[in-house]
């Protein structure tokens, strides 16, 4: 079994003493960066898939993400220590928000599989297009992550795009949430660049959108 | 149209349909009845029909039972459904709901911030909540226009799943997990107060319970939690309940865990479009009746053809025998769905839902 493999049953049966065993021992020989490319970020990945095909629920991955965003503290404190939602000197390009929905856990989810994995990402909580679209060109970001999970909410993303290209046309526009998850056409209708059915496709969405942790 | 189907060809035996109640017992006693049954729930589309905003509808229980009266007269689905929408007993317990003009309500901020306020928490009394009073009205003139003809489906939300609404989700989870006593002691107060209201409704002429409960799926919980916390809740309560309960999960998945809820009390599972009806159907193994998959999301952009190929695919995977209600997947329609829509799976479900079912030898 690599220890990718094994970090991810560490976190499917959410043993956490495992789990920091595990990435203690990949530091021993490995840089922070090196860790979370070959055991974090492949075990994140393997976990969404699990789920969107049925084979692992979202208790554990919810509680998974947590344990891997303490032990990354923990252990390397170093990459995380700079929250870039408070410190004034990060330039984030990438942002996350939740839009016109009072449901936040699949934002916080893809949040901290991204910070698990390396990345910076502005949060920016619950939004209105009108504001949202204010602060993605006020900030300068280049690719901005929604999450909905009523569909009112998800339909009015087409708003949302239409008003971003208007004003930052350059800004790529990735979407996700359940109703995305019942119509597959449904990204594609309001007008996004990228849909992630679940949290852990975050990554590869954004391998391919090049942007780099 | 009417529940009678309109395509009755001229060589049919002159038998009389069965009423929806007939229809829908004989279903759920794994026979075959005259046809399919099909639950609608056009939850909001009331407000439609009766030319109110959503907020407005939902504000009178004459409106309630007026407009699912209407609509059933329009789509001639074999039940009434009192569901108005989930947070609605989160009122009860003290909290608020969030209107929006084009889809439903959500609860407010929760009303349990700090966990340890799970102990000061005190169960509402049915009579002392205006909102589940209004529930309750409406029920009983739906039962004085039904007669029995048709059965009234009355909603509750589970003890294990209204926490996401008292506490938010993800202080729910870190409950669950990292505080068992304070969640079995929310266990305890949610279960009085989901018996009660269940049996109110009852009371109110309600014959059947819905007990949606999606953190109990497989798309929420693993089968190692589940069988710890939400199959007892369910087990414990249900038990109770004075009248058969539907368990509803929402378009959660269910398909790896249905021999575990054979011992919940439950008499029919709702199922999700995520998972195939045939297998559901195998698994159910004539212990629970089916009711589902419609897919109410996709369904938004259906064309007749399309709804009239879903409805002929979910009947022959999950129709014979009986057993099967075909509804959608999530127990409420969409506010986005057009009436032309639902009026196809109408006209779809006589076309293709009569028994002895014509496609009975080809799968
Ligand atoms: C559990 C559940 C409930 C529970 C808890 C709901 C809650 N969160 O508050 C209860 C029983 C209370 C409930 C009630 C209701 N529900 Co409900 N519920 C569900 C269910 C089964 C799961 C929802 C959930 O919270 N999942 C957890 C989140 C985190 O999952 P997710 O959004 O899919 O996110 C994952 C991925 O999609 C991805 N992701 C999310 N965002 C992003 C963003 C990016 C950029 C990327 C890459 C990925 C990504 O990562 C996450 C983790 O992998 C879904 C159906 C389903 N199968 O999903 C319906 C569902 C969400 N409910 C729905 C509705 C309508 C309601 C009600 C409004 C019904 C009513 N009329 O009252 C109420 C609202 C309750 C409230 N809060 O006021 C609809 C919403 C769509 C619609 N029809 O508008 C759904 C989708 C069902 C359906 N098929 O239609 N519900």
């Amino acid at each position: 079994m690599s220890s990718s493999d094994a970090l991810l049953q560490a976190l499917l049966t959410l043993n956490r003493v495992q789990a920091q065993e595990l990435l203690a021992a990949a530091r021993a020989e490995h840089s922070a960066l090196e860790v979370i490319e070959l055991l974090i970020r492949p075990a994140l990945e393997q976990l969404g898939q699990l789920w969107e095909g049925g084979d692992c629920a979202l208790s554990q991955i919810y509680m998974s993400g947590r344990i891997c965003e303490e032990l990354l503290e923990e252990l390397f404190g170093e990459i995380s220590e700079t929250d870039p939602s408070e410190s004034e000197a990060a330039e984030p390009r990438l942002a996350i928000a939740v839009l016109e929905d009072y449901h936040l856990l699949g934002k916080q989810i893809v949040r901290t599989v991204l910070r698990a994995a390396g990345y910076r990402v502005r949060d920016y909580g619950r939004q209105d297009v009108e504001t949202l679209v204010e602060l993605v060109r006020s900030d300068g970001i280049e690719v901005l992550l929604v999450s909905t999970l009523m569909l009112p909410a998800a339909l009015r993303v087409r708003a949302l795009v239409e008003r971003l290209r208007a004003v930052a046309p350059d800004v790529r526009i990735v979407v996700g949430g359940a109703p995305y998850r019942f119509d597959d056409q449904l990204w594609r209708e309001v007008g996004a660049d990228a849909v992630g059915l679940s949290a852990g496709e975050i990554l590869a969405i954004l391998e391919r959108l090049e942007v780099k942790p | 149209m009417t529940h009678q189907s309109p395509t009755s060809l001229p060589m049919d035996p002159p038998v009389a349909p069965m009423t929806s109640m007939e229809r829908v017992l004989t279903a759920l006693g794994q026979r075959e009845p005259d046809r399919v049954p099909l639950f609608l729930f056009p939850v909001m589309q009331g407000a439609r029909e009766l030319g109110l905003s959503i907020e407005e509808y939902f504000a009178r229980p004459e409106h309630v039972a007026e407009g699912q009266w209407r609509l059933r007269a329009k789509f001639g689905h074999d039940c009434l459904y009192n569901f108005h929408y989930a947070a609605i007993e989160i009122e009860a317990w003290g909290g608020t709901t969030l209107f929006r003009a084009d889809g439903p309500p959500n609860a407010g901020a929760p009303i349990v911030r700090d966990p340890e306020d799970i102990q000061r928490l005190s169960v509402p009394r049915i009579e002392d909540s205006p909102s589940l009073q209004r529930v309750l009205e409406a029920t009983r003139l739906m039962a004085g226009q039904a007669r029995g003809e048709a059965p009234i489906v009355a909603v509750v939300m589970s003890p294990f799943s209204l926490p996401v609404m008292q506490l938010g989700f993800e202080r729910y989870l870190i409950l669950m997990h990292e505080r068992r006593d304070l969640f079995e002691h929310l266990m305890q107060l949610n279960e009085r107060f989901c018996v009660d209201w269940a049996n109110a409704q009852v009371e109110a002429g309600a014959h059947a319970i819905c007990y949606f409960d999606p953190v109990s799926s497989a798309t929420i919980t693993s089968r190692e939690l589940f069988l710890a916390t939400g199959r007892e809740v369910a087990r414990r309560t249900i038990a109770q309940f004075k009248a058969p309960a539907a368990m509803h999960f929402a378009s959660g998945r269910i398909l790896p865990r249905v021999a575990d809820l054979f011992d919940t009390g439950t008499a029919v599972i709702g199922v999700s479009s995520h998972e195939d009806l045939g297998e559901l159907k195998r698994a159910a193994q004539g212990r629970l009746s089916l009711l589902g998959n419609l897919n109410g999301i996709a369904m938004r952009h259906w064309t007749p053809e399309q709804a009239d190929v879903a409805v002929r695919t979910a009947i022959r995977k999950a129709g014979r025998g009986g057993g099967f209600i075909l509804a959608d997947n999530h127990g409420e329609i969409p506010w986005q769905v057009p009436d032309t829509v639902l009026m196809a799976i109408a006209q779809a479900v006589a076309r293709w839902g009569r028994y002895p079912l014509a496609d009975d030898q080809d799968d």
